[in-house]
């Protein structure tokens, strides 16, 4: 296996770690303006308000780690999504003080409760959008962009951000369901349940219209006898879907999460059929992208070495804050 | 105005000079917070205890507002500076690499244990998630200090046929030669302005209540800060000097305010710098005493901005003011840390009030001396990204103007609301006293009950 794929991995890696880890802390923003007692806004804001943090961080280490591996992708990507990038940058600013000023302010209607709202609602529809924008594919020439800065704006990368939207609310709700109990954990079990069918919907569109997009990833799909390996992946969303709603149904506390990131899991395994080897759709692969290899390698070693450390301190974080939340946990 | 080149430096002139706020603040009381809850772990004292969580309510708003503004400066160099990104991607991505992985997520990770763990974890470990929060700071840098650094004085590289710089060699890339001097002279920056801070509030808790046991400690322990690290400071200040005259002379010129070259120049401390002519007004100015400062001998030799081509000279009204602002004020703190041990001497560190005044007015002296610091280095290294090898000009991304200033009037709307109000928040919990216990909740399992978890263990 070449370094370059290697790398391509890890970064394929921690891009899915931040979708699913700041996927459900977004996702707690997403179901906010369903939650409405504070008493229970506290709730759900204390279930991740140790953890978000380090969630986020995965966000760095994908956007680092492509300036490091990839510099050339770097360079064309965020300028071409210049706009969504910003909006969601914003975002994250909204969201991410509002974990520390909502317990500072002492009036009735917390405003940093909308900007947590807010923040949460642009941050993930932006994401979306970006997501989509880059699905639709990025032109460049001299080794830079070379489109317009509204580009990303089209009917399909609107959608993809409401998918994100409503793909977080799930994976939000999901999780309030293994942290909440009694009547609060019921709440989150019907809104999951729209949540759960919304997404499956948004799934469906997105991964039929993604195909006809460019000519290249219908053949990644649908040509003979490449279907046969990829159709596992439709197979097990439906298996998936079904296993979810199940869960939805039952009293189950950590199931429905779990297999809402399984859903995750396949439409992320779907959206690297259709692009890989490519890093900038449509046609710049991971080879012509990447760094010399001096910068690959050394990198590569503090990967190796920091990696399995992180993810084992932050097991310990989530394993010290496990079981139900309770609100009489915070410093303020 | 429209330029897409001047906005996107005003961006990220503007979005980076809020950043370096947060940091120099929280690196060092990171490592306050570890030093109180060692002392109390040693000691047993409660009021290490008291500063501890009073502190730390204030270091996670200043946490936060670091930690959203870091992430807007992870993607400047993408979305506004593409180019360079491309071009120093190879070299500075990795060392950026090693914050996210040995710095960031170090913090991340155990500040949640350090705000919430209180009553979960022993105490051993907890104050072992304090000391990680504090080496993450630390490590963190160190990285982002020596990338900065490489700009200044890339070594360690060739360039590739597309442009690109390579490393040839890590270990000249990471310690390049203005690595060490810029990372002692931030790191005490970011220790004196943490203690100003302190201090500051130490002094104000004073000025209302002379027996304050709590005020007392913070004021002693900043101005032992004070008095050891400024002096240090202008030794560490001084070394960056020479080493910036010995890579950077064009800067050192502009700083100076010296256009003509002069052998046994003078120290002008004051004078109208006019980059239009080239010439300064200099008004007050002792005569040798620049070579004597900047090549230690006082019939040395320096050149001035004349001398160098003019297309790469950086611009000395902007950074002879900022250094003096960043001089004065060390210059300042060094006098009150001079006068704080004079009054310890006469025991009555803790009584005067117009000590206390000063110290409470120079609260955030060590913020403006910190941007007045960076505003001399950045400004002096341009018109270069990468000195001497990338122009700024050739650094910006493909973007039109419309791009870059609508995010830019975005970000200054969103930064002054947002960090504004963490400002508020903060000043509110340094009116509180840190010797009582109002605004330290009773209820179960807040601070009262942290409280009693370390009493009874």
């Amino acid at each position: 296996m070449s370094i370059e794929l290697i790398w391509a991995i890890i970064l394929s890696f921690a891009i899915f770690a931040y979708v699913i880890l700041d996927g459900f802390d977004l996702g707690i923003g997403i179901n906010y303006p369903f939650i409405k007692s504070k008493w229970e806004r506290d709730l759900a804001m204390n279930s991740v308000a140790p953890i978000w943090d380090g969630n986020e961080t995965w966000l760095i280490l994908g956007g680092g780690g492509l300036f490091a591996a990839f510099p050339l992708a770097y360079s064309i990507v965020l300028p071409a999504l210049y706009a969504p990038l910003t909006a969601m940058l914003i975002g994250l600013i909204l969201r991410g003080v509002a974990f520390e000023f909502r317990w500072k302010n002492k009036q009735q209607k917390n405003i940093w409760d909308q900007a947590f709202i807010i923040g949460s609602y642009t941050a993930s529809f932006f994401q979306g959008v970006a997501l989509g924008a880059f699905i639709q594919g990025i032109p460049y020439a001299d080794r830079a962009y070379s489109g317009m800065w509204w580009d990303w704006l089209s009917p399909f990368s609107i959608l993809t951000g409401l998918a994100v939207v409503i793909g977080y609310g799930l994976l939000g709700s999901t999780w309030l369901i293994y942290k909440t109990e009694n009547r609060t954990k019921r709440n989150m079990q019907r809104l999951a349940r729209r949540f759960f069918i919304t997404t499956l919907v948004m799934i469906i569109i997105v991964s039929l219209w993604t195909p006809y997009l460019h000519p290249e990833y219908f053949d990644k799909w649908f040509s003979f006898p490449r279907i046969l390996y990829v159709l596992p992946v439709p197979l097990l969303v439906f298996i998936g879907s079904i296993m979810c709603f199940r869960s939805l149904y039952k009293n189950h506390d950590l199931q429905p999460f779990l297999w809402s990131i399984f859903l995750f899991l396949l439409s992320f395994i779907g959206l690297m059929i259709s692009i890989f080897p490519n890093i900038v759709p449509p046609s710049l692969d991971i080879w012509q992208a990447a760094a010399p290899e001096k910068s690959l390698k050394f990198l590569l070693v503090g990967v190796v070495i920091f990696l399995p450390i992180i993810i084992g301190y932050t097991s310990f974080t989530y394993w010290i804050f496990r079981g139900k939340t309770q609100n009489n946990e915070n410093y303020h | 105005m429209f330029d897409p080149l001047i906005l996107a430096r005003f961006q990220f002139a503007f979005v980076v000079s809020f950043h370096i706020i947060f940091p120099a603040f929280t690196i060092g009381l990171a490592s306050y917070l570890a030093v109180l809850e060692g002392l109390w772990l040693w000691k047993k004292e409660t009021r290490y205890l008291k500063l501890f969580n009073y502190w730390l309510k204030i270091f996670a708003i200043a946490f936060g507002m670091g930690v959203v503004s870091g992430i807007v400066m992870s993607y400047q160099f993408g979305t506004n500076w593409s180019v360079f990104s491309d071009k120093t991607g190879p070299i500075l991505g990795p060392l950026m690499g090693y914050e996210v992985l040995s710095a960031f997520f170090l913090e991340a990770g155990f500040l949640g244990i350090m705000l919430f763990g209180m009553n979960k974890v022993g105490k051993k470990l907890h104050f072992f998630a304090t000391l990680m929060v504090a080496f993450g700071t630390f490590f963190s840098a160190f990285w982002i200090l020596s990338v900065n650094s490489w700009m200044h004085t890339p070594a360690g590289y060739s360039i590739n046929d597309v442009g690109q710089f390579v490393p040839e060699n890590w270990f000249e890339i990471i310690f390049n030669p203005s690595f060490p001097y810029r990372l002692i002279h931030m790191l005490m920056a970011a220790y004196l302005t943490t203690a100003f801070v302190i201090g500051g509030v130490g002094a104000w808790h004073l000025l209302k209540n002379k027996t304050n046991l709590c005020a007392k400690t913070m004021l002693s322990m900043a101005m032992w800060m004070a008095s050891v690290v400024a002096p240090l400071q202008l030794v560490a200040g001084d070394m960056h000097g020479l080493n910036t005259m010995e890579y950077q002379p064009a800067k050192i010129a502009a700083m100076e305010g010296h256009y003509e070259t002069h052998k046994g120049a003078p120290l002008i401390l004051f004078g109208i710098p006019d980059d239009t002519n080239m010439s300064i007004n200099s008004i007050i100015e002792i005569p040798k005493l620049g070579s004597l400062i900047l090549k230690h001998d006082s019939e040395a030799e320096i050149k001035g901005l004349k001398d160098f081509p003019k297309d790469e000279i950086p611009k000395a009204e902007i950074i002879f003011w900022s250094f003096r602002i960043m001089v004065g004020i060390g210059m300042l703190m060094i006098v009150v840390g001079f006068w704080s041990l004079f009054l310890r001497f006469k025991n009555s560190l803790y009584t005067s009030s117009i000590f206390h005044k000063i110290i409470l007015f120079m609260g955030p002296a060590g913020f403006i001396a910190v941007i007045a610091g960076w505003i001399t280095t950045e400004v002096g290294r341009q018109p270069f990204t990468v000195y001497g090898l990338l122009k700024t000009v050739d650094s910006v991304s493909p973007i039109d103007a419309p791009a870059v200033g609508l995010s830019l009037i975005i970000f200054i709307i969103t930064y002054f609301i947002v960090f504004g109000a963490g400002t508020i928040y903060i000043f509110r919990q340094f009116k509180i006293d840190p010797a009582s216990d109002k605004g330290i909740p009773k209820k179960v399992g807040s601070l009262g009950v942290s409280m009693k978890f370390f009493d009874k263990a």
